[in-house]
């Protein structure tokens, strides 16, 4: 049971919160201009490091506010 | 035949405890476990190994026991427990296993768990942990103490004389017992309770894992040391969040493998040492001596001196000849090389292993130490230590030949086989042989095990290693870890306001997402068929009405609002006039159908969402994501009032004469539109939406009025009908339902919905996947509808749909018997189904006749008067239709009685408060605990979400003119109570929450079973909020004053919330 500090409401249990996936994977500028491929990959493919990486969560039972952190995925460690 | 020493031990021989193992009666003492009082009524033979059915006795003192397990049958029933861990009670009924044992016994027993929150977690209650704890205490830090034994001590009292034992640990074990909380009975009865209430001692309590961080979960066993089982709970699961974590765990001695090692009197000398000393039994006459270690000489000399004669000490060290124990089912004889010794027991010394079971599941590294002969901790990450001391040195010798893990039956045979077969590495053999992987994990075996390996890689021990620990390190019963979630709180049901109303008329239930919905309503005799379509007839023909109240309910409110709303939806939002409605779509990035509902435009920059029952927090959230991650620069803020409104759907051609006998001033509008009105005396929002096709209208009231509203209904005549003739009546119509006829790969043209995708919107969410190759091309699997051409079969729902030479084309999503059509009818993805109109398919069916195919057409998906004729109501009694046939005509004054008194409620509608039915047992609570725990139902009076800026800091609140106001978020404000308010956007969500108050000297106690926060003064003082989770439901904890708290939940999980307090309460007194 992951502890994960929420910004606003503190640290809470990992089950008060929704998964958002990797962090920095911003909607694209303009849907239309990308080609099939481009597109794809910005639906489709994220990275899946071994190690620190940054992920999006939201304290659903909470304050319903998104978030970045930073964790190691061989620990589970939350960085600061 | 006693083996009961004359004055040794700690047990208490003026209490004589009688029990049962294997069908015969014997006696032991208070004090004693199963194990020290079979071994003192000369029973060594405990059970019969798991798979070469040998006789196994007892090799340890302790839990971490292999082979003498047993099963338990009374006072309490357990499947497997290690006789060494069984507290001899009175009445106690054991039986030995017989290889893997079986489960069969019921277990009524009760069990639940609770949050705990320390600075330090300890665990073991040894001299070096009782050392732990009391520096802490001292420091002022909260301390949780576990150990597994029922006294504090651990080592120390193996020492047997009380005053050495209070030599080295009675000053460490004042103070800890000193700040004790008592968490014991008398506590919550209200007596005085020693110390500061900072330290916990947790005794019978395994800590059975260290998860993430510093969260450790433990099992306190409270009732199996009591002769009779009361109504207490049995065990609870401790779910511990620590800032560190000491672990004084020690460490556990390891046996040897030699030929007939198994043999029951082979023991552990440590273990013969603590029989002596704790529970004073001698565990035999003569016995041989094997030892890899000075701690073996110290052993033998102490039983020695106690009367048991030490035929031989054989010490490793110095030369380690073939041995080789004798006997049946017990030991006879032991041939050491060439000398051979009369004996019934033969001790074993094999060298100690630090129990670093929890220090590795933290992440800690281990080494193998060459000189201790044992692996050490060598590190962690966390914030976990091992304080007890390193154990002596010992001697590794090269097993001979037995056993190395009698828990698995794996023998030194076993591991060369496995190591000769090509596994390397110590977890591969682990694997293939099962050694480490019983019920003790290999707690004594392990380093046995790796010795081994080693001897038949011709490597060092330290090369091969020990294999990984991982959680549990005791077994744990699933019961333990159902806790209070069984039954009726496996999982919590969200009722409508409606629900008692429901069950007064005889509804069938089913469950809708986490809703329990009114299926369809069953008069004397109907069968579900006949009641549907009864149901089916009065929407269609006269007037009927459903509780849609679980459609998820959202206003999106700001500047930006309609903005916001035309990126999400497929079609085009901002164009809705005020006071109309829209049916909207919204997909995925991918473009597939995410959710449909309706926009309702409340004002210019407030609108009325809908969602389908299962998705209302799906889309809350897919709205919060946008706007927060996406989009911040949009002024729009969405609140869910799924439980402010409560909704009737009131169907039929007669709907309009039915809604203008209860609304006076009501004057027909169109289609597609809403009004503000008041409705059987009740302020509502009627919306003129049809789900069916009819002329309909949406009633909206406040959640605590639906009652009021459904009774005017109800005695007007208007028959109710439920979600299983709801589906029906949209079948027929064609209209999709997302979930059931969808599967997230459906995109809106599929669902021949193409006219609600904007194709002037430059960009919507989903846009740019509509236009991809996959999700253009024609030949996707397309709604369409099926008539069997057997008109009264019914497809299964799921049935495949295949081509004639058996290609897979798609399947079934919705079937059902239209009362409309008198036939049968379904609605089917299918590939490329809109060019195969007219043609017909093979639906497969599995039933009597076995695994068959049978034809069915394929048509349009709407079957019901496709031209949209009777959403006004009767075409025939609209203008230009036949006059003498009106729709007020289809439902007499005639009609309505009878249907009012066929449909009266079978008992008197219940109270109109959601909490009304607990209010006794909250009182029974508050009476039986003499007040130190009251609940009660608490009135909120107004409740107006603000969003602004918030001035209070984070989880506080504020009062001012009579008015609180709760911290929610950054820009979110509850405001309880009345007056006037300011903010950027306001809505009211006074029906949307009750309140229960949980207060009294027991109310922390109580909330901490369910609720993961820390609610202690300093973490969480008077004067703080927080939303949280309480159980299973999503609450808002309000904390006014001392002792005071209030938990604000849904109206529809309040029952549910309030049969867990009230269970919960029961736990206090465990």
């Amino acid at each position: 049971m992951l502890l994960i500090p929420c910004p606003w409401c503190g640290p809470r249990n990992e089950t008060e919160f929704h998964y958002g996936g990797q962090a920095g994977v911003p909607y694209p500028e303009d849907p239309a201009a990308l080609s099939d491929e481009q597109w794809a990959r910005y639906l489709f493919v994220r990275a899946n490091p071994k190690g620190p990486w940054s992920e999006r969560w939201q304290h659903a039972a909470g304050c319903r506010r998104w978030f970045t952190i930073r964790r190691d995925t061989s620990t589970n460690e939350v960085l600061p | 035949m006693s083996y009961r020493h004359a004055s040794a031990g700690l047990v208490d021989r003026g209490r004589v405890r009688r029990f049962v193992f294997d069908g015969v009666s014997y006696e032991g003492y208070a004090g004693d476990t199963l194990a020290s009082a079979l071994l003192a009524n000369g029973i060594g033979y405990v059970s019969t190994s798991v798979t070469h059915g040998r006789p196994r006795g007892i090799l340890t003192a302790g839990s971490e026991e292999p082979s003498a397990l047993v099963r338990i049958r009374a006072p309490y029933v357990e499947p497997v427990r290690p006789a060494t861990a069984v507290e001899l009670v009175d009445g106690l009924v054991a039986e030995p296993i017989a290889g893997r044992g079986r489960l069969g016994d019921p277990d009524d027993a009760r069990y639940d768990a609770v949050y705990a929150h320390c600075d330090l977690l300890v665990v073991g209650a040894g001299p070096a942990g009782l050392a732990t704890a009391a520096e802490a205490v001292r420091a002022g830090e909260r301390v949780i103490l576990a150990d597994e034994h029922p006294d504090l001590g651990g080592s120390a009292l193996d020492l047997g004389s009380p005053a050495d034992i209070a030599d080295l640990i009675g000053d460490d074990l004042a103070l800890v017992h000193g700040s004790a909380a008592d968490l014991t009975e008398a506590a919550s009865r209200g007596e005085s309770v020693a110390g500061s209430g900072d330290t916990t001692l947790l005794t019978r309590t395994t800590v059975t894992g260290i998860y993430d961080g510093t969260y450790a979960v433990a099992v306190q066993r409270l009732t199996d040391h009591l002769p009779a089982r009361g109504g207490g709970t049995r065990q609870r699961v401790w779910r511990i969040r620590a800032g560190r974590i000491a672990l004084a765990t020690g460490w556990h001695e390891r046996p040897l493998a030699f030929e007939g090692n198994d043999l029951p009197g082979v023991m552990l000398a440590s273990a013969a040492v603590r029989y002596l000393q704790r529970y004073g039994v001698l565990v035999g006459r003569r016995a041989v001596m094997v030892t890899t270690n000075d701690a073996g000489h110290a052993a033998a000399a102490t039983l020695s001196a106690a009367g048991l004669a030490i035929e031989t000490i054989v010490d490793t060290r110095d030369a380690y000849p073939r041995i080789e124990v004798f006997g049946e089912t017990a030991v006879h004889g032991v041939a050491v090389g060439e000398a051979r010794y009369d004996a019934d027991a033969v001790l074993v010394a094999g060298g100690f292993s630090p129990a670093l079971q929890l220090y590795a599941q933290a992440g800690g590294r281990l080494r193998y130490d060459e000189a201790l002969g044992a692996m050490v901790p060598d590190g962690c990450a966390r914030a976990v230590t091992y304080v007890s001391p390193l154990p002596p040195s010992s001697h590794v010798p090269v097993p001979q030949g037995g056993y190395v893990d009698l828990a698995r039956d794996v023998t030194v045979a076993d591991v060369r086989s496995a190591v000769g077969l090509g596994l390397r590495s110590v977890e591969h053999v682990k694997r293939y042989t099962t050694a480490g992987t019983g019920p003790d994990q290999g707690r004594t075996s392990a380093l046995l095990v790796s010795a081994a390996v080693a001897d038949a890689l011709g490597a060092p021990t330290g090369a091969v290693g020990t294999t990984s620990a991982r959680p549990p390190y005791a077994p744990v019963l699933f019961a333990a870890l159902a806790g209070r979630d069984r039954g009726a709180l496996l999982d919590p049901v969200r009722e409508t306001a409606l629900h008692d109303q429901h069950v007064a008329l005889g509804a069938v239930f089913e469950n809708v997402a986490q809703w329990r919905r009114a299926r369809y309503y069953p008069h004397a005799g109907e069968s579900m068929d006949d009641a549907v379509r009864r149901e089916c007839r009065a929407a269609r023909g006269s007037v009927a009405m459903m509780d849609a109240s679980t459609l998820g309910k959202i206003e999106v409110v700001g500047p930006d609002a309609a903005e916001f709303l035309d990126r999400l939806y497929t079609n085009v939002i901002s164009s809705l006039a005020v006071g109309a409605v829209r049916y909207g779509v919204m997909c995925g990035l991918d473009g597939m159908v995410l959710d449909d509902g309706t926009v309702a435009r409340l004002a210019s920059e407030r609108f009325l969402v809908t969602t389908t029952t299962g998705n209302a927090a799906r889309i809350l959230d897919w709205m919060e994501e946008w706007l927060q991650t996406e989009w911040p620069s949009l002024r729009v803020w969405c609140t869910s009032v799924t439980e402010q409104w409560a909704t009737v759907a009131l169907v039929g051609p007669s709907a309009s004469t039915v809604l203008a006998t209860l609304w006076p001033s009501f004057a027909s509008f169109g289609f597609m539109t809403w009004r503000s009105g008041v409705v059987a005396g009740l302020p509502a929002r009627v919306c003129r939406i049809s789900f069916s096709g009819e002329l309909a209208y949406e009633i909206n009231v406040a959640w605590s009025s639906a009652p009021a509203l459904w009774a005017a209904l109800l005695s007007l005549g208007v028959t109710p009908y439920g979600t299983e003739t709801m589906h029906v009546l949209r079948a027929e119509k064609g209209y999709p339902i997302i979930g059931q006829d969808t599967d997230g790969t459906v995109t809106p043209f599929d669902l021949g919905l193409g006219w609600a995708v904007s194709k002037k919107k430059a960009d919507f969410v989903g846009k740019r996947s509509l236009s991809r190759p996959d999700t253009a091309r024609p030949d996707r699997k397309q709604l369409v509808g099926l008539l069997p051409v057997d008109v009264s079969l019914r497809l299964p729902e799921g049935s495949h749909l295949v081509s004639a030479d058996g290609a897979p084309l798609g399947h079934v999503t919705s079937s059902y018997y239209s009362e409309a059509l008198g036939r049968t009818f379904a609605l089917a993805l299918l590939t490329s189904g809109t060019q195969r109109i007219g043609a017909v398919v093979d639906a497969t069916l599995l039933d009597g006749a076995g695994l068959r195919t049978v034809p069915a057409t394929v048509v349009s998906p709407v079957l019901y008067d496709p031209d949209n004729l009777r959403r006004n109501g009767n075409p025939a009694a609209q203008p230009g239709g036949d006059a003498a046939s009106t729709g007020e005509a289809d439902f007499s004054p005639a009609d309505a009685e009878r249907n009012a008194a066929e449909n009266r409620p079978a008992v008197a509608t219940p109270p109109v408060d959601a909490l009304a039915p607990w209010f006794a047992r909250f009182e029974a609570v508050t009476a039986r605990t003499d007040g130190r725990l009251r609940l009660a139902a608490f009135p909120l009076g107004g409740q107006l979400t603000v969003r602004a800026e918030s001035t209070l800091a984070p989880n506080a609140t504020a009062v001012d003119a009579g008015r609180t106001a709760l911290w929610l978020g950054p820009n979110e404000t509850l405001l309880i109570g009345d007056g006037p308010v300011t903010g950027d956007a306001v809505v009211d969500v006074s029906a949307a929450r009750v309140a229960i108050a949980v207060a009294g000297p027991l109310a922390r106690r109580l909330l901490a079973f369910g609720c993961a926060l820390d609610l202690h003064p300093s973490t969480f003082p008077p004067g703080s909020c927080a939303q949280t989770t309480v159980a299973r439901a999503q609450v808002i904890i309000w904390h006014p004053t001392d002792d005071d708290y209030r938990l604000l939940v849904r109206p529809s999980l309040a029952r549910y919330l309030s049969d867990w307090l009230v269970d919960a309460a029961d736990g206090l007194d465990s």
